[in-house]
């Protein structure tokens, strides 16, 4: 090796970098967002904790919801609007919703001139599946495997672009600069545990979930809410972080697979909920909400999959937040499955080729994880944590956050979503907004005065702060902290939360930030997932009580919030974001702000009597 | 319910040794599952990648029992138990720390691939292609990246002197999905048989057999590909045609001029690259030459030296004063 | 080009002692040594032990097996080229079957009544089996399925799966001969000749001359399997599967073309069970016909 070149990260000097646009996080918004920076010709580097193209967004399954009216010639941006509004619970940033319907169709077809290959129709557009919550057809999707689909897209796309990417780096905390604008972010190499610093004009945050904090989740070790953290931390405003989705169908059995996703699209395919005593329960679930839409006897249902036109959809296909506390009510009830979950039947209802051809992951999955043919008995499937709806607050256009200089997209970021998100919407949030914020980032970058730098003194303090764990002798794992977080957020602030619980949990991250401020932890730097663990609490802890908070402050049930003791949801609460940042004391202060007013125009279309049952479809494709 | 023994590779590049670790039987769980038992119990410190344990993401590549494997999705009930079970890093790559390896090969071969060239749209913007047009490359598609291909190909498994010129099965199946593509309007036989070595698979098939999505890489992927290049390079009536309709077949250079990483920027980064290691934890980028030459150092051979790399005790920053 | 121009001397111009690079036509890049891309890092450390393998599993049954067959088929053979009799059964047992490892029999030295009346090369005086091998052992020997069996279970290279190579230094099929194998699709040609003319023989072996005429004979459907075999196994083949429809990118556009392929594929998936069972087939149908031949017993007429 060069001598000359080691001197970089040489005694006592922080490895630097330097670019116009920093992206940390490589999934789906962060990829987008750093080929929009990239395109407009700046000097972008893109950070990850994991490997390329390993990001979460992979198990992403059903599909990228787009109104492309493709397979329902009828559909449009204006439904679609509607739909996700109306599956927010109106909690969402109308702003955001609008753009996001009126440019995901533009989002997924610019992926095909990027290499996508998505199922096709027989006229040769892409095909649209159903899906909960979305009144048409609606899914660009790959089989059951759509989220791999998009990020080996977009991974492609910045590779051959030329991208920088650094790989397996964590970022612990952002700087800002004397006028307050984030100017370098700091972290260091999992290989090798050596510090790092990116300086940047612009960053984006595109860090997605923070699942990790709960035992039963789909999300890999990734989702610590790093993002949600950082921000927080560098003085942004967090809404609505009480906002967490449980996905109704994660697999239960084995214990070790407990949370793994089962895909949306096996009812979307056809398949049906059932209790222990063989009964489609969800018909006794339905809301009034939905019940103008929503078949009323299983016959209707099932008439639905082939015509749309004169049947309603059936009640499987409501918004998930319906359906986890279903599944949930069902299992409390003792009619649950052997390992606590409810059958999820499609063997029974569906070929076995058309089975495969349809959900081929979910067939393997189950083949090989769980030892269940999907073809030939029903799957156990019970609620699991999924995504956060909550998150930063962002601007609806620019996905600037109230700190100068630092964007955010995809999950961290809050607003787009509401109170519960829909199937597909995930995906399509993804490229809208990590464009967009692409673009916004490369605007403000090129508009930034001064050379931003680290300032040495705070990242000593970041660095010492993370290697203070190897100095403890006899501190606690960071292992055992972490399953006393997840098992405090299952159980006290999981999918029905009690203000005595709630009450609990908060003492309980008390008592958990205590013990991580002792947490110990042996052997080197280099790969030392103990350490990573360790370096990763902070995170964790933090979300876990911008998370318990704001539940504890919504006094009612909306969307993935349900609280116990206030079971209806609350008009005076439907008003409001609730707010959370750090005041100028250091104190976390939360405040309910008012939402942005939608105008007149889109307000109207939430007017109109609930729509009869869908017109004529288009072409239909299965 | 019975003790299983896990023999894990515990090691750097200065070298190392199986450690054996004993931990309860449990029902229903794959290897990973028993790791992070040991991660959580006896060796907080051992190394492994892993993210969605679910076998979609193509993290968790080891060699299992010596079989190249995803250890999310090999149940501890279908391997033997009387014995312990062996699991090892991938072999082909040079190791990080115990079973995490550095996999940059793959993505600088990645780097060196020309991206779709797409034919011009339809009136609308928009694409029309057909099912039976996409489903071929849907196939490769599946690719988790896991590398469990590149890493059982005896092509550079066994013949570490191949790997500069040779893309590896994880790249076939990517480069049959851009040639056999709808779209694609460009030719990247020449490439594959000058520099990205299709002539040196002998099609053996391992990259078959391992591969955790079922993926038919030898059969729809390389010898389709083999199949073309005899089109393009050792067909003579194909030869004979292009003489008579005097078409050209694009060159090597003009395509690989395509992809990012054959248009270095500036000669400097040309000069770095040469004498310089692309790690992971690097950037797999073109353009920043500190980026491989600083983090290079960490991941590499600086860290060797070091033997354990760097604790708390020495310089907070770097890695090569305090080791 | 100027990377490969090599002067009298033997030498690469600029390197010591050769000419100087002469004004070229085109500057900078011209052939793809000259495009450097970003260096691969080889030779870092490994991890793992330095073993062969770790495999515990019976990995070397498989190679083992192939090994013992295909030496046994190859031996088998060979003796049966340089019998150079008892091929042939003619009109003096009422039937005309021929030996698939001898025909076309179109040499001097074919037994009389063996050979048809074209094409006959009078001045070969060798075994005639040389031709009548020399289409199916190309088409076979470049097989792609054969060229795993045998790099695995004869060359070792390698023996197994995750198991080490036999050999330190290796080029695959990028040099001369083993570049050779590229000739499979014409191989293919060949051998789609070559089972034209097995099924004559085949739809021959039902006349039973002097013997009633038409008939159905043991040897006929020997004969008939024989060529169907073949059939199979070389129309299963990888070349077959490229050149029906393998080669179109837009299936929608050539629908025949892609239905051709899509059966093919079928077949392709079994490529493997072709090659054994015709590989069998046609060694029970040579030793049937050599038997009858050599008067061990008479073809029975089955009707």
């Amino acid at each position: 090796m060069a001598d000359g070149l080691t001197a970089g990260p040489g005694a006592g000097e922080l490895e630097t970098h330097d670019f116009d646009v920093v992206v940390i996080g490589a999934g789906g918004a962060g990829l987008r967002a750093a080929v929009e920076a990239k395109e407009r010709g700046l000097r972008t580097a893109l950070v990850c904790k994991s490997l390329l193209g390993k990001a979460h967004t992979v198990m992403a399954e059903g599909g990228a919801a787009a109104a492309m009216g493709n397979v329902w010639s009828e559909d449009n941006w204006q439904v679609h609007f509607r739909d996700t509004m109306r599956g927010g619970k109106m909690l969402n940033n109308w702003r955001m919703a609008q753009l996001h319907a009126q440019e995901s169709p533009d989002r997924i077809h610019e992926l095909e001139r990027w290499g996508a290959l998505f199922d096709r129709t027989p006229d040769g557009r892409i095909l649209q599946r159903d899906f909960g919550g979305h009144r048409y057809a609606r899914l660009a999707h790959v089989g059951d495997r759509t989220g791999l689909e998009l990020i080996r897209t977009l991974q492609q796309r910045a590779v051959s672009m030329g991208i920088e990417v650094f790989m397996e780096c964590k970022i612990l905390r952002l700087h800002k600069d004397s006028e307050g604008r984030v100017s370098a972010a700091v972290g260091y190499w999992r290989p090798t545990g050596s510090f790092v610093a990116f300086t940047g004009k612009a960053f984006v945050l595109a860090t997605g979930s923070i699942g990790k904090s709960w035992k039963y989740t789909s999300n890999s070790w990734e989702s610590t809410g790093d993002g949600h953290a950082m921000a927080l931390w560098a003085g942004a405003d967090m809404i609505d972080m009480e906002c967490v989705q449980f996905h109704p169908t994660g697999m239960v059995w084995p214990l070790s697979v407990r949370g793994i996703l089962v895909t949306e699209g096996v009812r979307g395919d056809g398949g049906v909920l059932r209790n222990s005593e063989g009964r489609r329960f969800m018909f006794d679930y339905i809301p009034p909400m939905f019940a103008a839409e929503t078949a009323d006897s299983e016959a209707e249902g099932d008439r639905w999959y082939d015509d749309h036109t004169n049947n309603r959809r059936p009640p499987e296909l409501l918004p998930r937040d319906e359906v986890a506390r279903s599944i949930n009510s069902e299992v409390k009830a003792g009619r649950g499955s052997p390992h606590g979950g409810v059958f999820l039947d499609i063997a029974s209802r569906r070929s076995a080729e058309y089975i495969r051809r349809r959900l081929p992951s979910m067939y393997h999955q189950f083949k090989e994880l769980a030892g269940v043919d999907i073809t030939a008995e029903a799957m156990e499937v019970g609620p699991t944590c999924h995504y956060v709806m909550g998150g930063i607050r962002v601007n609806a256009d620019t996905e600037a956050t109230t700190v100068p200089g630092l964007f955010a997209c995809g999950e961290v970021a809050g607003g787009m979503h509401g109170s519960n998100r829909l199937g597909g919407n995930s995906l399509s949030d993804l490229l809208v907004f990590g464009r967009r914020a692409g673009m916004a980032a490369a605007d403000y970058a090129e508009g930034r005065t001064g050379t931003p730098t680290v300032d040495a003194a705070e990242s000593r303090k970041v660095v010492d702060e993370a290697l203070a764990p190897f100095a403890r002798d006899g501190g606690e794992s960071p292992y055992d902290i972490h399953r006393d977080l997840q098992e405090t957020m299952q159980s006290l602030v999981g999918i029905i939360r009690t203000e005595s619980e709630l009450v609990q949990a908060a003492s309980e991250l008390d008592k958990l930030a205590e013990r991580a401020g002792a947490v110990a932890v042996s052997g080197g730097r280099a790969y030392n997932p103990g350490w990573n663990l360790a370096t990763d609490l902070p995170s964790m802890l933090a979300v876990s009580r911008l998370v318990t908070t704001g539940a504890l402050a919504r006094r009612e049930s909306r969307g993935g919030h349900t609280r116990d003791d206030y079971p209806k949801p609350d008009p005076e609460f439907g008003k409001v974001n609730l707010v959370q940042r750090f005041d100028e004391q250091g104190r976390l202060t939360l405040t309910p702000e008012p939402l942005p007013q939608m105008p007149p125009e889109l307000a109207a279309l939430f007017e109109e009597p609930a729509a009869s049952p869908a017109p004529a479809p288009g072409k239909e494709g299965h | 319910m019975a003790d299983v023994t896990m023999r894990v590779w515990r090691g750097d590049s200065t070298g190392g040794d199986f450690a054996d670790y004993t931990m309860p039987a449990v029902e229903g769980e794959v290897v990973l599952d028993v790791l992070h038992r040991i991660q959580a119990g006896p060796a907080p410190d051992l190394a492994c990648r892993w993210n969605c344990k679910a076998g979609k993401c193509g993290s968790c590549s080891a060699e299992i029992n010596g079989m190249p494997r995803l250890m999310c999705m090999t149940r501890m009930d279908e391997l033997p138990t009387e014995e312990p079970v062996v699991v090892a890093p991938m072999k082909t790559f040079p190791i990080i720390r115990d079973l995490v390896t550095d996999v940059s090969f793959n993505y600088v071969m990645a780097r060196q691939l020309p991206p779709l060239k797409p034919r011009a749209p339809e009136a609308d913007g928009t694409y029309r292609m057909q099912q039976v047009d996409v489903e071929r490359g849907q196939e490769f598609r599946k690719c988790i990246e896991c590398f469990l291909c590149q890493n059982v190909c005896h092509v550079i498994r066994d013949h570490e002197e191949n790997k500069p010129n040779y893309a590896g099965p994880r790249l076939f199946i990517r480069y049959m999905e851009l040639e056999s593509h709808p779209l694609d309007t460009n030719d990247r036989r020449e490439l594959l048989r000058q520099r990205m070595g299709i002539g040196l698979c002998n099609i053996t098939k391992c990259c078959t057999e391992v591969c955790p999505e079922h993926i038919k890489i030898t059969d729809n992927a390389i010898i389709p590909l083999k199949e073309r290049v005899v089109d393009s390079s050792y067909d003579p009536i194909a030869w004979l045609g292009r003489k008579i309709l005097r078409r050209t077949k694009r060159g090597a250079v003009e395509v690989a001029q395509d992809a990012p990483a054959f248009t270095a920027p500036t000669s400097e980064d040309r000069l770095e690259r040469q004498t310089l290691p692309v790690m992971v934890g690097t950037a797999v980028g073109a353009g920043n030459p500190s980026t491989a030459a600083s983090a290079g150092p960490g991941a590499g051979p600086a860290e060797a030296a070091g033997g354990t790399g760097p604790t708390a005790a020495g310089d907070p920053f770097g890695t090569d004063a305090g080791a | 080009m100027a990377c490969c121009r090599v002067d009298r001397t033997g030498r690469r111009p600029g390197e010591p002692g050769g000419s100087e690079p002469e004004k070229e036509d085109k500057p900078g890049v011209s052939t793809i040594d000259d495009v450097k891309p970003i260096p691969v890092t080889i030779g870092g450390v490994r991890g793992g032990p330095a073993v062969r393998t770790l495999r515990r599993d019976p990995w070397w049954k498989s190679p083992a097996f192939t090994f013992v067959v295909l030496t046994l088929f190859v031996a088998y053979t060979v003796w049966a080229v340089f019998q150079n009799a008892d091929y042939f059964v003619g009109i003096s047992q009422h039937r005309d079957l021929i030996s698939p490892l001898y025909s076309p029999c179109i040499v001097g030295s074919c037994v009389p009544g063996s050979h048809g009346t074209f094409l006959v090369l009078h001045w070969w005086m060798l075994t005639p089996a040389l031709i009548g091998l020399s289409g199916p052992g190309l088409f076979r020997s470049t097989c792609y399925y054969y060229r795993k069996a045998y790099y695995r279970s004869f060359w070792q290279s390698p023996p197994g799966c995750a198991v080490a190579d036999g050999h330190k230094r290796y080029t695959g099929e990028s040099r001369f001969p083993l570049i050779l194998q590229n000739i499979h699709r014409y191989a293919w040609y060949v051998a789609i000749a070559w089972n034209v003319i097995l099924t004559i023989d085949a739809i021959m072996a039902y006349r039973l001359p002097g013997d009633g005429g038409i008939g159905v004979s043991v040897g006929s459907l020997v004969l008939t399997a024989n060529a169907a075999a073949l059939w199979m196994y070389s129309l299963s083949c990888h070349a077959c599967r490229h050149v029906t429809g393998g080669h179109v990118n837009e299936f929608s556009k050539a629908p025949i073309r892609h239905r051709l392929w899509k059966v093919v594929s079928k077949l392709n998936a079994i490529h493997m069970q072709f090659a054994w069972v015709s590989l069998f087939v046609v060694v029970i149908a040579d030793a049937y016909v050599r038997m009858v031949a050599a008067g061990w017993f008479t073809d029975p007429k089955l009707f």
